[in-house]
Order: structure tokens, then sequence, then C-alpha cells
């Protein structure tokens, strides 16, 4: 704490919040204006059926996710079995998937038309669908199966930190008290983990609910669908803010669950560690079951549709490898580099802030500019379009009032629409990085440093951002990979005639020829497994 | 002329009062320790006097000049005081050499070179100014960071518990080499510990703390054998307390007999009260006639101490002789000392 920091410091911070802060507060302005036409024919028609899907829709995949990762989470923590150390990451893999690349594999798999359905039509020689009965793949209950396939390693890599971090102490105290494995899975590891489960279910939720890729191919209609369609087929954007209103309401009502389950986290999980040694050694039948589980939950999520993409950009080479892949590529690449250090700078100013400023108003800043993170993709677009558009019509009207010719959409019309909208988002991502590395400096430093006659400013720069090199790198990759996956509010803020990785990809999706655009989803999922990367060596760091 | 000046310095967080009307002043070269439990407010107060925290009521002067007080407040950077930290706080990513010339202002190459040179000479560092703090131990590195708070030139030095991290073993050789060479440069030092046996060492003075306030502060010596309240007497060391009627100015009636003092008794005849009896200030004799029994023996290396019991008091006693066994009758005497009686009527219920 520095008590004589100067108050242009706050102001910096005050201004970067509010400026982060805009597209939430517009949107929720926006929702309370008079719009009766467009939302009540809404709410009167599709509205609760759309609401029903997106709740249906998160708990189906908030209890499938925890369903397929329980097991894996308990034979990585608490089982030794062959492979064990490897699974350990790969099970990580699927969140490098997006969604819409596996429901596409899937249903170019499983539908009608495709290879499985036409063997078995082959095999029991029936003619019309009318023969037999197959599973639509197209439903809410497929699109539930594939985002639980993607989502499930949230509630895994909490559900094993949870299971890893119980005391081994707690195990031979319930051990010499006559525990066998089920019976201190049943009492003790789970009722333990349930803060862990929770906050995993409530990530996987939110996700869900976030999502637009994957309902809007498999045609089930959502509020984030519904959000994307009031804005581009009704042209409200009050009736879109008033359906993202209702969306995050839902969305923070996970962010509490979330909330409140990390705190509890927070007494089940006490820096204790489970030893190595007190892993149950899985032998023949068991240790092959483990196994099998492992690599058959991986070859669903990831290996099976990752192999079957290598296989369409295979065959498809001549079509996917051409001009554009390289032009929206490079469109992705500069979007990303200028949001992740937009990002970076932003959150060391924040953190810095927060780090030494004694005005408790500061901090409340800070932690302000996050809730961005938490805004659905398709909320942001809508949030960031109201206030924009708002300013652009205001410099034409006033440029038009002078007399002289406005510059159009200035903001609106150009990428910086998307960009700001990125940095809203992700800068939390940022944030959360340089946090962590705020963590492992000594408050003693700073002390340390404005003893010795350091002012605020050469404190920053002489000790904090020496050492802070890492996290602001980190952060800056997180950043940068966000900004090149992320799909909904790119869909709705480019510029027209804009592409870039995602919509592309998206858009062959969309037109049901993904095979020409295989190779650029490729460059997706292999730019997704970075951050994997780190994340697990950072948990194999505390660990 | 005093360096550090304290006076009526209260300071409260979210409406607890932390410090509470605090009065310290400090000679030039002079090394206080400010003692007490942790939570006391101890390093509160040094914060205060470097400037990391804010006080509500009085002022800090150092030199005479106003630091923190009515409408003033010197930023830390400006204050010129060095600070030493449990932790250390070295700079990890720099060298030691780095590290001691970090806060070192308006002198060229060379004599920013000379002045590294003699610091690191000084705590007996030469030749490790290219290292980095974690090639170093724990010793050493509290030592760099010595050498960086005195490179800066400070009017005054505050160490907040500085040797806690230091093993044992050397804990003591540390303290007196830092204390010579805090007294070589006559450096005024204010020092933050919960451990009466560093700050015996290492200080001059002591002030002790209890709850936000100064209980009382002096000469180690003075408030060890004249403590002003039971609460001083026990943070500096064992004691027994004999409930006892003062009968004259050198006489009291106590459950031992009558006692006679080595000085006059600040209290008047028929006074009731509480003897402080340190487990050293009372003999012990082999006698199978006497009136007190040994209950327990505990062997400490130079000395021992035993549990006796004598007409229902049971007292800590340390004596040199080891081989008493429980059980057994001795004869318990009070060594002659000026005494310290407690006045029941002051005594807080």
């Amino acid at each position: 704490m520095i008590l004589g920091l100067t108050r242009s410091w706050s102001l910096a911070g005050y201004v970067i919040t509010a400026i982060l802060l805009l597209p939430l507060l517009a949107l929720i302005v926006q929702a309370t204006l008079p719009d009766e036409a467009v939302f009540s024919h809404l709410f009167n028609t599709v509205l609760p059926t759309y609401i029903f899907n997106s709740l249906i829709l998160m708990l189906l995949v908030g209890l499938g996710s925890l369903i397929i990762a329980l097991p894996a989470a308990w034979f990585i923590a608490r089982c030794e079995f062959p492979g064990r150390r490897y699974f350990q990451w790969l099970l990580l893999l699927p969140l490098a998937m997006p969604a819409y690349i596996v429901a596409y594999v899937y249903t170019d798999m499983l539908d009608y038309a495709g290879p499985v359905q036409r063997a078995l039509r082959a095999w029991f020689e029936w003619q019309t669908p009318h023969d037999y009965y197959f599973p639509a793949i197209r439903s809410i209950g497929g699109a539930a199966i594939v985002l639980s396939l993607v989502l499930f390693p949230y509630i895994y890599l909490l559900a094993r930190t949870a299971f890893m971090e119980q005391s081994s102490n707690l195990l031979h105290a319930s051990k010499v008290m006559g525990c066998g494995p089920w019976r201190s899975f049943w009492r003790l590891a789970l009722p333990m983990a349930r803060p862990a489960l929770a906050v995993g279910v409530a990530l996987v939720a939110m996700e869900t609910a976030a999502d637009f890729a994957t309902v809007s191919y498999f045609a089930v209609p959502t509020l984030t669908t519904a959000v994307y369609d009031t804005w581009l087929g009704y042209g409200s954007l009050t009736a879109a803010a008033k359906l993202s209103a209702i969306m995050l309401l839902v969305v923070f009502c996970m962010v509490g669950v979330e909330r409140f389950a990390r705190r509890k986290q927070q007494l089940f999980q006490k820096q204790a560690r489970l030893d190595e040694s007190d892993r149950y050694h899985l032998t023949a039948v068991k240790a092959w079951t483990a196994w099998g589980y492992c690599i058959g939950l991986l070859t669903l999520s990831f290996l099976l549709p990752f192999a079957i993409l290598c296989g369409y950009a295979v065959d498809y080479f001549a079509e996917s490898w051409d001009i554009r892949f390289w032009q929206y590529s490079l469109n992705s690449l500069y979007i990303a580099a200028i949001v992740s250090a937009v990002c970076v700078v932003l959150a060391v100013v924040l953190m810095f802030l927060r780090r030494v400023s004694p005005r408790s108003s500061d901090h409340l800043a800070s932690r302000l500019s996050s809730t961005g993170y938490a805004l659905p993709g398709t909320v942001l677009a809508i949030g960031v379009l109201v206030p924009l558009t708002y300013i652009d019509f205001a410099i034409n009207d006033v440029m038009d009032w002078m007399g002289a010719q406005g510059p159009g959409l200035l903001f609106t019309g150009s990428i910086f629409t998307l960009i700001f909208a990125f940095c809203v988002r992700f800068v939390a991502i940022a944030i959360g990085s340089l946090e962590n590395s705020y963590k492992r400096i000594s408050p003693s430093l700073d002390m340390a440093s404005i003893t010795l006659g350091q002012s605020p400013m050469q404190l920053l720069r002489r000790v904090h951002l020496p050492l802070l090199r890492k996290g602001m790198f980190a952060g800056a990759l997180l950043v940068f990979i966000e900004s090149m996956k992320e799909l909904p509010a790119a869909l709705l803020l480019r510029p027209i005639g804009f592409e870039n990785l995602a919509t592309y990809v998206f858009q062959f999706v969309s037109d049901e020829k993904l095979e020409h655009g295989a190779l650029a989803a490729i460059v997706i999922v292999m730019v997704g497994l970075i951050p994997l990367i780190y994340l697990n060596r950072s948990l194999e760091q505390s660990h | 002329m005093s360096t550090l000046s304290i006076s009526n310095v209260s300071s409260d967080y979210q409406g607890h009062v932390i410090l509470h009307q605090l009065n310290l002043t400090l000679q030039q070269g002079e090394i206080v320790a400010l003692l007490g439990p942790s939570g006391c407010g101890k390093t509160t107060l040094l914060k205060a006097i470097a400037g990391l925290q804010g006080i509500s009521q009085g002022s800090i002067k150092i030199n005479g000049q106003v630091l923190s007080g009515e409408g003033v407040f010197i930023a830390s950077e400006q204050r010129g005081v060095g600070m030493i930290f449990q932790d250390y706080a070295l700079f990890p990513h720099l060298t030691v050499g780095d590290n001691i010339l970090f806060g070192v202002k308006g002198l060229n190459k060379l004599e920013r070179q000379t002045r590294l040179e003699d610091m690191l000479e000084l705590v007996k560092l030469t030749g490790l100014g290219g290292r980095y703090p974690h090639e170093l131990s724990g010793g050493q590195q509290q030592r760099v960071s010595i050498a960086r708070a005195l490179a800066y030139e400070p009017e005054l030095m505050l160490l907040d518990e500085p040797f806690s991290n230091i093993d044992a073993q050397v804990r003591h050789e540390m303290m007196l080499e830092i204390r010579a060479i805090l007294k070589q440069r006559n450096v005024s030092a204010v020092f933050v510990t919960h451990s009466k046996d560093e700050a015996f060492v290492f200080a001059d003075k002591l002030a002790l703390f209890e709850q936000g306030h100064i209980v009382q502060h002096g000469a180690a010596e003075t408030l060890y054998a004249n403590p002003h309240s039971r609460y001083v007497a026990d943070f500096l060391g064992t004691t027994n307390y004999l409930p006892v009627t003062v009968s004259s100015d050198l006489l009291l009636e106590s459950p031992l007999g009558v006692l006679t003092s080595a000085s006059l008794l600040p209290h008047v005849a028929g006074t009731h009260g509480q003897l402080l009896l340190r487990p050293q200030q009372m003999a012990l004799q082999a006698d199978t006639q006497g009136q007190a029994k040994i209950i327990d023996r505990r062997f400490l290396g130079t000395v021992c101490h035993y549990k006796v019991n004598q007409n229902g008091v049971d007292l800590e006693v340390s004596s040199p002789v080891m081989n008493f066994e429980p059980g057994q009758r001795v004869q318990l005497t009070v060594v002659g000392h000026p005494f310290v009686v407690f006045n029941d009527a002051n005594l807080p219920t």
C-alpha cells in the first residue's frame, strides 16, 4: 500500500473501468426502454420455449458433464493404472475443440445420410426412415451430448484437483476406521469435493448458456440464438437488449453459485496434498476398466472428431488451401494481437492500482472491470452496439449540424467495435494472470522499494514489471487465443465483408460443407491446444 | 537530540483502535525494541514510522521534522528510513550489487562502485556482488538487506522481525553482528520482535506492547527488575507470585514466613499484595526436616527447574543442584533482593 499515491492513478483506473463497464450498463439501460411490438410479439409466441430450451440444456449439459467427468477425475487422482500420467493432461484436450465442429462431425456421421445409418440400413435391409428408429442427432439431446463432450474437462479439472488436495491423513483415518475405497469415496471424497463440483457445474452451465454455434447448427432455438435473430432479423436493438437482460439474469445466477461454491471450496481444500503412494494400485480388470474409460472418453470427445477433421483436410486440401484461408488467418491474427496488447496494458494499470492503492474505491474498480468475462458473446455484442451506435449517430448529427459530411459508421462500421468487445470480454483473463503473478511478489518488496526512495512509477518499472514478465506473457497469450476462437461476438460485430478464422469456419459449418474449411478448423483447434499446455504446466508446478 | 520522537500517536482501522496514545523517543544511535505478542500493534507502529500506514492522532518526527501529524503526511519515499523485513525483501531479479545500490542516487559510476565495495565489506560479503539473492543463505540475504538499507544512508533503521527466518544456531551471532554494524555507524534503530530474548540481546531499550498500548518502556534491566505490572513481569520471564502482607518498610509476611527486602517498599504497612519471585530468586538446600517438598523436576542443562510446594503454595525454583528427587524434603530460602510487590487493590479483577 502506498499512502501517498496520487489521484491521477485512481482516475486512470476509474476511466478504464467505466469504459469496460459501458456495454453492460448500456445494455441494462436499453433493456428498460419501451419496445412493445417486437418484444411482446416474441414474449407471446416463442420466448417461453427459448427460455425453457436454454434452461433444460444447461441442466442436461451440467449433469452430463458431471457424470462423465467424475469417474475420470477419480481414476486420475486416486488410482494408479497404465497411462494415468498421460491421461492426466490428455483429458484436457477436448477443451480445445469448438463444440460446433464436434457437432458437425457427429452429425455428418450419424444422420440419415451418414455412414452409420447407411451401414445399419444395408445390414438390416431397411428401406425408409419409417422402418427403424434412430435418435435424431440434431435435437436438444444431441446438443446436450456434444456440449457435455467438450465441456466436461472443466469439471474433470476441478474434481481432480479437489480429490488430489484431500489430505492423506483423512484417507488414513477413514482406512483405519474400516472404510474401503467405495465407502471412502461416497462418505469422504465426494462430499468434500462437492464445492469444487458445484463450481465446475456452474462454469459448464455458463458456457452452455453462452453457446451460440452448436444450438444454431442443431436448430435448437435458445435465448442466445434469439438475441442473434432479433438483432439481425428484426433489427430491434431494444428487443435484443431485453432478451440479453434475461440471459444476463441467468448467467449472473450461475456466477453467484460459482462464487458461493468457491468460498466453500477454500474451507474444504486446505493446501493438503494426497501422497502419491496413497493411490489405489489397480490391477487386471480394474486397471483395464479405468484405462478403457479414459481412452473411450478421449476418443469420443477429441481423437475421433479431430481425426475426421484431419481426414477432411486431406481429402479437400485443394479447396481449403486458398487465399481466403491466409487472408482470414491474418485477420484473426492481427485482431488477436491488438486485443492481447491492449488487455495486458489495461490489466497492468488495474492490478498495480489494486496492489498499491490505499483507497478501497480503486480496488472495487479493478474488480468490476472483470465483469465482462461473464457476458455471453451475443449479449456482449448487443451491449457494445448500443453505446457505439449512439456515438456514431451523435457524431454524424453533429457533423451535419456543422454543415459537413458525416464520417458514416465510424465505430460500428469498423473493426474497432470487434476489438473493443474482445477487450471488454478478455481483459479479465489478463487480470487473472497478473493477479496470480502478483501473489508471488512479496508485499515487503513494495515496502522496501518505497522506503528506499522510489516513486510509485519507479516501483512499477523497476520492481513489478520485471517480476511480472511471465504473467504478462501468459496473460497476453491466453487473451490472444481466446480472441482467435471467439465466434458469436465476431459474427454479430464484424464489418460487412470482414471475416476471421472463426466466422469463416462457422460459415462452412452452416453451409454443411466444413470439409472445405477443414484447414481453418484445424488451425483453431491447434491454437486452442496452446493454453492447455500452459494450464497443465502450472498445475504440475503447483503440485 | 532525539532521532525519533513519537507523541500521542493513535491509529484506528475500521473502527478498531490499533494504537492508543503512544509516546516514545529515541536518541541518536540508540536501538529500541518494540516487544509484544502478535497482534499487539508493534508492527503497525513500525509501518506508521515508515509512512506505510496512516495515523489518526498525534505526531511522528525524525530529527525534529514532522513526518506524520496534524495535516502533514510525508510520503514513504521521502522519509529516508531504511527498512529490514522478515522475508529479507530482496529483489529477486537483481544481483546482490544491484540490490544494494537500488536506492542510491546522485553518485557517479566510480562512487557507486566504492559505496558497493564498502557495504559488501561491512556485511562481510566481499566478492558476492554478482550473485543473485537465491544463491545466498538466509543469513547472507539478511546481511544484503542490511547493506541495501545502509547504502541509502537512512536517518533511522526499522527492523521488522528480521531474525525470525534465521536458523536458531546462527541467530544469536547474527544479532550481535548486525547490532555491531548499527553501533559502528551510529544508526538509530527500531526493532520489532515478539521474543524477549532477541530484544535483550539486540536492543538498548524495550517498549513493551499490550493491545495497542505501550505498557512500559525503558532499559531492559529496569523492566526486568522493576516491572510495573504482572503483564510486564510475566512477558519478560518465568514468575511466581506469593500472597503477602506488608508489615513495615522492609518486612513482608508470607506463606514462607517473614521476608526482608533489600530496599524500601513503596507500600504502606497493612497492604495486601503479590510478591514477584523469579525462579532464580530462591534457593534450595537438601534438608529432611525442610518445610518444602519437591513435586516435579525438569532438567534444563545448566540448571534444574523444580516445582516445589511449601505451605500449600506451588513455586517454580531454579537450582544448580541437580539431584533432588520428587517427594524429597528441602529447605527453601528467598535470596535477598529488592522486592517487587503488586498491590492487590490495583490489580484488575
